[in-house]
């Protein structure tokens, strides 16, 4: 990360930037680094804070302490009209008395550029709705209004783009869609983007960097393969994707911890765990559903040496077309989540079946079990 | 009996259209006595009929001149109150300040109390401070009981608005000014044209308010008032035929415009 | 970009200087400056009225050596004595005329809101363009319908309706002019408007699936309205009947065209104390129990209808 550099450029710096209001503290101090030209993401569910800290670099909101730089450029005291910030808004914001061509080049208007014709038409042909310039902002589909959104910010050349979840109206397929149709338009003009949005597949599939914001605080930062592999504890565990975590007790350490958990010993390489690796101390172990292997229990043998195992009984079986999704019971964990791609189906691997699960030991994390096993849990169905 | 079902599946309508009927009668009546030649001095028989009335409207004493006043005052009283009611409904939807509650029950207040207690307040006050009674102190009092409407109406419109559309104006280079002049005021523009009607459409028909502090000075509704007593010009009813078909035909030609729009913005 | 190595730790929170930004005063003084004017308004031009007309109620004197605040409340007790039959006759009409109007406003605000279809904005404009005439001048044509030996009476007495309403009062024999039925019959047709466009207002925001809903889940129509249409309305119902109910109290332009001394409402005992007797004391005290007595009611039927935010 640049975190640690010197700012360069149009890097977005926040430094000790925080927001209370009254007693209630939406966003702790907090400093961040949102390096020039990447994608970066705000992800978090409801009432995080991460919309408000978007808020506070357009300049919407006045932040409470700390200070928001542009490039070397302090902008903290700047009103949001005299930012070279631009915002697509959450349900988009569109003038509604103004057509799409008067919705984009309101921005240009306003600074005095009086032809405008040229950009306005560059633009709607970028996001492909030149043939829409003349109609009304209600007159278009939800996407449609989207796409308008983001031209009225770009055709300003704003040094930073913020997206307050921009794709929070429309529905899952256009959503995919707008996704990449997103991604692309920000290679094309390589400005900053700042998104801000609950969705955490929508976060991963479009954004270099994430920051997982829970609570005010940003709980994790880094490339979305990254937080999703090594999270760093349990609510980005849980609110990235889903993780079985299982308590144990450490009982050696070396290269590798091996664990006493759920009636066995599970081991994991010692890099992998961000909490303390004394022996004897409590430790979570994680491990992701899909790099869990499934085996019928009489063909517990052929199962390799080396690897983690649990063994267990299956409670729950859904099929939902490139995947299978078991729930097993196990002494290791109540619900234990395995997802087996349906490549050959084991018709043996039904509900009530005595099964083992066993994973490869370089694929668990570990973290410090003295966290809220749920943490971030429930919340992805709450922000839904 | 296939009748009685379709009046009991219909009764809705009938009743309905019932006090429509109910509603628009005495319109009627005004305007077929704008055609009468009455006998004596009042206008409440039918005798023959006559387009002396319309060929003269202004041929009775002093009724042109106080409809002109009332005109005046009407516009006068629809400026000052949607200018003063349209900036306390910002304020209310608006900004957080104190003394919320009580500028609300002020703004309520006046419309929860009969206009006689108003009027003869009001009165009371101006006797006190010996101010002369006449067309300023008629507009004073338009304005404020007009006030209350307006605000009503104009806030009603500003609550429905989307914050975010000054925000994303603000965020586009556009400041205080810009903005309020280029979204804010467009956009709950239906609303403080819903509240200036209204407050012309009172003003313009307020008598009770009126005619406690009018002094000498006589406005159209005072002039009805009367006339009531010394005997009904068959011209009041010109007048009053004139302003409803102009009152139609304004909404029914704004109608029309607005609807061609909405076709011409279609294709 | 890519992060390989351990995840960063959760940012270590040291003790910083934290300066605390306050939003400027500039900022905050807006909402009152947007206030002021209109405020002061209503301060100097209803509520100083008020107190004024408080104090004028408990004075005593003449026009010709002036009048002095002697705390009299005995102008109160004298007022209520002498003027009571007012006081309830002015209450009885004006709430027979609302509740008239509520009985005759409901269908025809329903048919806009849900059956007028294309002739939808016909109809409101029929309803609002009365207003454009002024209220004089329609409740004088009043006079002509219901003049004697007029069509409405011949129909009236034909049907012996004039017999029934005369035995309870309401008519003379068989005159309708100059009656309380005229009275009422004036005030009914003058503030209808104001119940109909609140009660259109929100029979407009219902959803018409939720009466497809009432009907799927065994709803005969009749319950639907009961159930479903009626409660929903209810804030039309009361804004209505309260914008009825308010003016048509003080009221006396349709008692002193319609009515005749037998019919005079506190509205018209108000207006003569005030302008032709001169007995200010007198008036502004009538006025004031007026006002009381609007106000509780008021206060009473919002607080029982649930509904306090009408503003």
């Amino acid at each position: 990360m640049t975190q640690q550099q010197q700012t360069a450029g149009g890097d977005v710096r926040l430094a000790g930037i925080s927001k209370t209001y009254g007693s209630f503290t939406a966003v702790h101090p907090l400093d961040l680094t949102v390096p020039q030209g990447s994608f970066f993401a705000l992800l978090g569910a409801s009432g995080c804070g991460k919309t408000t800290t978007l808020r506070m670099i357009a300049g919407l909101e006045e932040a409470t302490t700390g200070t928001v730089f542009l490039g070397d450029k302090d902008i903290t005291d700047l009103p949001p009209y005299k930012r070279p910030v631009n915002t697509v808004f959450q349900s988009y914001a569109l003038f509604p008395h103004l057509d799409i061509t008067e919705n984009v080049a309101f921005g240009l208007r306003r600074r005095g550029i009086k032809s405008v014709k040229k950009q306005v038409d560059a633009m709607l042909e970028l996001v492909q709705l030149g043939d829409f310039a003349r109609r009304k902002p209600h007159q278009l589909s939800g996407g449609q209004q989207q796409r308008v959104a983001v031209a009225r910010a770009l055709i300003n050349h704003p040094q930073v783009l913020l997206l307050d979840e921009p794709l929070g109206a429309l529905d899952l397929k256009l959503r995919r869609q707008m996704q990449l149709e997103l991604k692309r338009i920000q290679t094309e003009v390589g400005i900053t983007f700042v998104h801000v949005t609950h969705d955490q597949e929508e976060a991963m599939t479009m954004a270099d960097t994430v920051a997982v914001m829970n609570g005010g605080r940003v709980e994790q930062l880094g490339a979305p393969a990254d937080l999703y592999e090594n999270p760093s504890t349990t609510f980005v565990a849980n609110f990235l994707g889903t993780s079985n975590l299982i308590g144990g007790e450490i009982v050696s350490t070396g290269e590798n911890l091996v664990v006493a958990a759920g009636g066995g010993k599970l081991s994991l390489p010692r890099q992998r765990c961000s909490a303390s690796t004394a022996a004897g101390g409590r430790l979570l172990l994680g491990i992701r559903p899909e790099k869990i292997s499934l085996a019928h229990a009489d063909d517990a043998g052929d199962i390799p040496a080396g690897r983690n195992r649990a063994t267990g009984r299956i409670t729950d079986s859904s099929f939902i077309g490139v995947s299978t999704q078991y729930v097993v019971e196990s002494p290791a964990g109540t619900a234990l989540q395995v997802y087996e791609q349906n490549i050959e189906r084991d018709t043996r691997l039904v509900p009530g079946a005595e099964v083992v699960l066993h994973w490869n030991p370089a694929h668990t994390f570990g973290l410090d079990a003295a966290q809220d096993i749920d943490a971030g849990a429930t919340s992805v169905e709450d922000a839904e | 009996m296939p009748v009685l079902r379709w009046i009991r599946r219909n009764l809705v309508v009938i009743a309905g259209l019932l006090t429509l009927a109910y509603m628009i009668l005495p319109n009627i009546v005004v305007m077929v006595f704008s055609f009468n030649k009455p006998k004596g001095r009042f206008n409440y028989a039918w005798q023959q009929f006559s387009l002396d009335a319309w060929k003269d409207p202004c041929g009775v004493a002093d009724l042109c001149g106080s409809l002109s006043l009332s005109l005046q005052i009407a516009f006068w009283a629809t400026l000052g109150a949607t200018a003063l009611g349209t900036m306390i409904a910002f304020a209310l939807v608006r900004y957080r300040f104190r003394a919320r509650g009580a500028i609300n029950s002020l703004i309520f207040l006046p419309m929860a109390m009969p206009e006689v207690v108003m009027a003869a307040s009001l009165l009371t006050l101006f006797l006190n401070m010996g101010a002369e009674l006449g067309f300023w102190t008629v507009l004073i009092a338009h304005i404020m009981f007009c006030l209350s409407f307006v605000v009503t109406a104009v806030k009603a419109r500003v609550m429905s608005m989307d914050p975010r559309l000054e925000e994303a104006a603000r965020d586009l280079y556009a400041g205080p000014v810009q903005t309020f002049v280029r979204v804010t005021l467009p956009i709950a523009a239906p609303g403080i044209a819903a509240g200036a009607l209204l407050a012309f459409a009172l003003s313009f028909d307020d008598f009770i308010i009126t005619n406690f502090n009018a002094g000498s000075t006589v406005t159209f509704p005072m002039f009805v008032w009367g006339s009531a007593q010394r005997g009904t010009p068959v011209q009041i009813n010109v007048i009053g035929t004139a302003m409803f078909v102009i009152a139609v035909l304004m909404v029914l030609v704004g109608q029309l415009i607005a609807s061609r729009r909405k076709s011409n913005a279609r294709n | 970009m890519s992060v390989t190595e351990a995840p960063p730790a959760p940012t270590p929170e040291e003790p910083r200087e934290l300066t605390l930004r306050k939003p400027s005063t500039r900022k905050r003084l807006v909402p009152y400056w947007l206030l002021l004017p209109g405020i002061l308004w209503l301060v100097v031009f209803f509520a100083l009225p008020l107190v004024y007309q408080a104090s004028t109620s408990v004075q005593t004197g003449s026009l010709e050596q002036g009048f002095e605040v002697t705390w009299h409340f005995q102008t109160y007790v004298d007022a209520l004595r002498e003027y009571y039959p007012q006081f309830i006759r002015s209450l009885l009409y004006a709430g027979t005329a609302t509740i008239l109007c509520l009985l005759l406003g409901y269908p025809l605000a329903y048919l806009i809101a849900f059956k007028a279809g294309r002739w939808r904005n016909l109809v409101l404009v029929l309803v609002i363009a009365p207003f454009f005439t002024s209220f004089l001048i329609r409740t004088l044509a009043w006079k002509t319908i219901l003049a004697d030996g007029g069509a409405v009476v011949d129909v009236l007495n034909t049907l012996h309706v004039l017999d029934v309403t005369s035995w309870l009062g309401w008519t003379e024999s068989n005159r309708v002019l100059a009656t309380p039925m005229a009275v009422v019959c004036g005030l009914t047709y003058n503030f209808l408007p104001f119940m109909i466009l609140p009660l259109y207002t929100s029979l407009e925001r219902i959803d018409g699936r939720l009466h497809e809903a009432a009907g799927d889940l065994y709803a005969t129509p009749a319950t639907t309205f009961r159930k479903v249409t009626f409660p929903l309305s209810m804030p039309g119902v009361v804004s209505g009947t309260l914008l009825t109910f308010i003016p048509a109290s003080g009221d006396y332009v349709n008692a002193e065209l319609l009515g005749s001394t037998d019919t005079k409402m506190v509205g018209s005992v108000i207006q003569s104390q005030f302008l032709r007797v001169l007995d200010y004391p007198t008036a502004a005290a009538l006025s004031f129990i007026l006002m009381a007595i609007v106000l509780l009611m008021v206060t009473f039927y919002i607080r029982r209808s649930g509904t306090e935010d009408l503003v």
